[in-house]
């Protein structure tokens, strides 16, 4: 990838900030042991509600639920800020925040119990972010600005052997 | 190039690509350090709100060993709605009921009713004696005597049915009974059984009046037989944290408290079905009414009595003995405020013109010179707007629930008095702000945290339907049930004992008496009397 000084700037810095959102966010999970995924999920609406009653109604998918999230998000969050396997984590972290969107979308007609911090109508920030995300994928900045550089040397150096 | 300026170069390439590919760790460095101030915030707000409360003691454990020490066989007289529920408290539920509720539960994953009484422990007792008027109901409780789908053990003994409570009571195998009659044939079933040497458990209100209550309480006193109100709020968890945070004066003093019943639809209002079966040759309308002030011949008035005798002082104390009693209680675990100096009352019938003699807008004020203490309580049946019941405080307001059912188990939140002396610096500094909590308890979210996030509140007003014990759901009429075994077991004093039964009985007799006569009643406690 050929990016200017400005766009290689532009798109770290987005990287970095997704990254720090999501470590945060699985981090506040993992040292409030009070946290629950049950409270989210039990206000679920559309397609996903389904899914997500079985899931509470489960303590073992609970606790899975619980655990995939917080370790989850943190990891992913790591990996964006630091820089490495950056193109995976930001897929994945896509997947978690897409997750949530579906699991209660802001879809007309569906109230939900837990106010809303803003006001959305079908898009949402976590629509927004998972949008970041794929943004993210496609332009890549890690092998630039990121432990992922090291990855790129040292495979480039691999090939000016042979 | 030579060589030395290759080397030079290929250095300083080696530290830019290192630059580059480590730039971001910087950020990380600040993300730790921004990480570890807000820890160490939130742990500074922990230790200055009620940081000795977030230390939990462990509560009782559920599961016991005592219930399997000793076989109990079991009666009960009065196999109505609430009959059925106690019955089920001590693992016996009727075929019909088990056979809905695992279908509710199959088409709702969250409907968790039957997979709650099927993880009760098996109390290792049997239901040997059914006895109730109505032979629809006798015969119900014949099948869940014996009904295999049970946590435990299969039943061993297919019940008898009586159809007077005095062969029951007759029968020496029975050990302990269970009354759930309407409230006008508690005080005569009691007495008779506790004569008869059966440990009893009665339903609440424990009397229809005052009088009855002294007696049911000199003899129990005299015959020694373990008691149980019931009252299963006093195995709500809920209750006992209250109770911690109110002893070690989180409230600061405390001169009112209000307690309110909230109802609106005619169930709640005691409006309950009139079952097609019930005729002069299915219904005992003589026994039913012999213990009653007032007596009217069988027919469809009588039939409307039968089914819906809260609604006539009569049979019960409507408002008084059926909620009031529950809320009352409730107060009296926490707080132990015992029987009132004084207690006034008045309401009227204003929505419910059906015939019926209890008021179902009503209110009642009970007054405690001693402690500085004023109860209000005020019901209605014709909102249910959920006001919860609020213990008032100089330094801090304790707001429980916000439906005022038997045995609510919803949450509760205390929240500093913005005028409070024992928070005033905290609240000066801004560490406590009086707009928001500081304490919620909300059962089953495993929210039990002085930091109250805006989940956790919503939680907390959401209420979910089940009482926890060490994150273990239970329903607390079970509980109560077991904790009244264990007690004949192990020969003590279970939660609601007679002594905390005389309590709820006076007091509800007082506000009862007094809206029935429109003056303030006086406790005497020297003579036991009310002036």
């Amino acid at each position: 990838m050929n990016y200017s000084r400005f766009q290689l700037i532009s798109l770290t810095v987005l990287r970095v900030l997704v990254g720090w959102h999501f470590l945060y966010e699985g981090i506040s999970k993992l040292i409030n042991p009070y946290w629950s995924s049950a409270a989210y999920l039990l206000d679920s609406k559309w397609l996903l509600s389904g899914v997500a009653e079985t899931i509470v109604a489960s303590p073992t998918l609970l606790t899975i639920s619980d655990n995939v999230n917080m370790w989850g998000l943190t990891l992913i969050g790591l990996l964006l800020l630091l820089g490495l396997f950056s193109r995976y984590a930001a897929v994945a972290g896509a997947v978690f925040v897409l997750l949530y969107y579906f699991f209660a979308p802001p879809f007309l007609g569906l109230e939900y119990s837990k106010p809303a911090e803003g006001s959305y109508l079908i898009v949402n920030k976590n629509l927004i972010e998972a949008c970041a995300l794929w943004v993210l994928y496609a332009f890549p900045t890690s092998q630039i600005i990121g432990l992922d550089r090291f990855f790129q040397v040292a495979n480039k150096s691999g090939d000016d052997h042979e | 190039m030579s060589n030395k300026n290759k080397e030079l170069n290929k250095t300083s390439l080696e530290r830019r690509e290192l630059l580059k590919g480590l730039a971001t760790v910087p950020v990380l460095g600040a993300f730790l350090v921004a990480l570890w101030q807000k820890m160490r915030m939130d742990a500074l707000k922990k230790s200055n709100l009620l940081s000795n409360l977030i230390q939990e003691k462990t509560p009782p454990a559920v599961v016991s060993d005592l219930s399997n020490t000793q076989h109990l066989n079991l009666g009960i007289i009065g196999y109505g709605g609430r009959g059925h529920h106690l019955v089920r408290g001590a693992g016996f539920a009727t075929p019909e009921w088990t056979e809905r509720t695992a279908n509710n539960a199959r088409e709702n994953k969250l409907d968790k009713a039957f997979k709650t009484f099927m993880s009760q422990q098996d109390l290792n007792c049997s239901l040997i004696g059914v006895c109730d008027l109505f032979d629809v109901r006798a015969k119900e409780g014949i099948q869940a005597s014996t009904n295999e789908i049970r946590p435990g053990t299969k039943p061993i003994q297919k019940a008898t049915r009586y159809h007077h409570y005095k062969e029951l009571l007759a029968n020496d195998e029975i050990d302990a009974v269970i009354i759930a009659t309407p409230d006008h044939w508690h005080a005569q079933i009691i007495i008779d059984a506790a004569k008869a040497g059966k440990h009893v458990y009665c339903e609440k209100g424990l009397t229809r009046t005052f009088d009855e209550a002294i007696k049911v309480y000199d003899t129990v006193k005299e015959t020694g037989i373990v008691f149980q109100l019931g009252h299963q709020n006093r195995q709500v968890e809920a209750n006992d944290k209250a109770k911690q945070i109110i002893d070690q004066g989180l409230l600061g003093p405390v001169n009112l408290v209000e307690l309110t019943t909230n109802r609106n639809s005619p169930w709640g209002a005691w409006v309950w079905d009139i079952h097609p079966e019930g005729n002069a040759s299915t219904i005992d309308w003589d026994t039913f009414q012999e213990q009653a002030p007032h007596k009217i011949p069988f027919g469809d008035e009588a039939l409307k009595r039968f089914f819906r005798w809260r609604c006539w002082y009569d049979y019960g104390t409507g408002l008084s003995g059926d909620l009031f009693s529950h809320d009352f209680d409730a107060l009296n675990q926490i707080m132990e405020i015992g029987i009132p100096k004084f207690a006034s009352s008045s309401g009227g019938i204003y929505f419910y013109k059906d015939g019926r003699d209890v008021p179902d807008v009503w209110n009642a004020t009970l007054e405690y010179p001693e402690k500085d203490l004023t109860v209000l309580y005020s019901a209605t049946l014709s909102s249910n707007d959920p006001r919860g019941n609020r213990i008032m405080g100089h330094d801090a307001t304790m707001m429980m629930g916000g439906h005022a059912g038997g045995g609510s188990v919803h949450g509760f939140i205390v929240t500093a008095d913005s005028e409070s002396t024992q928070y005033k610096e905290r609240l000066e500094k801004g560490i406590i702000n009086a707009k928001y909590p500081i304490y919620t308890y909300s059962p089953g979210s495993k929210q039990i945290d002085g930091v109250t996030s805006a989940t956790s509140r919503y939680f907390a007003s959401k209420g979910l339907l089940y009482t926890y014990k060490e994150g273990k759901r239970v329903d607390p009429t079970h509980l109560h049930i077991k904790d009244w075994l264990d007690s004949i077991r192990n020969s003590s004093q279970p939660k609601c004992n007679i002594e905390m039964a005389l309590h709820e009985a006076v007091s509800c007799s007082m506000a009862t008496e007094s809206y029935l006569t429109g003056r303030r009643i006086e406790w005497d406690p020297v003579n036991r009397k009310l002036i």
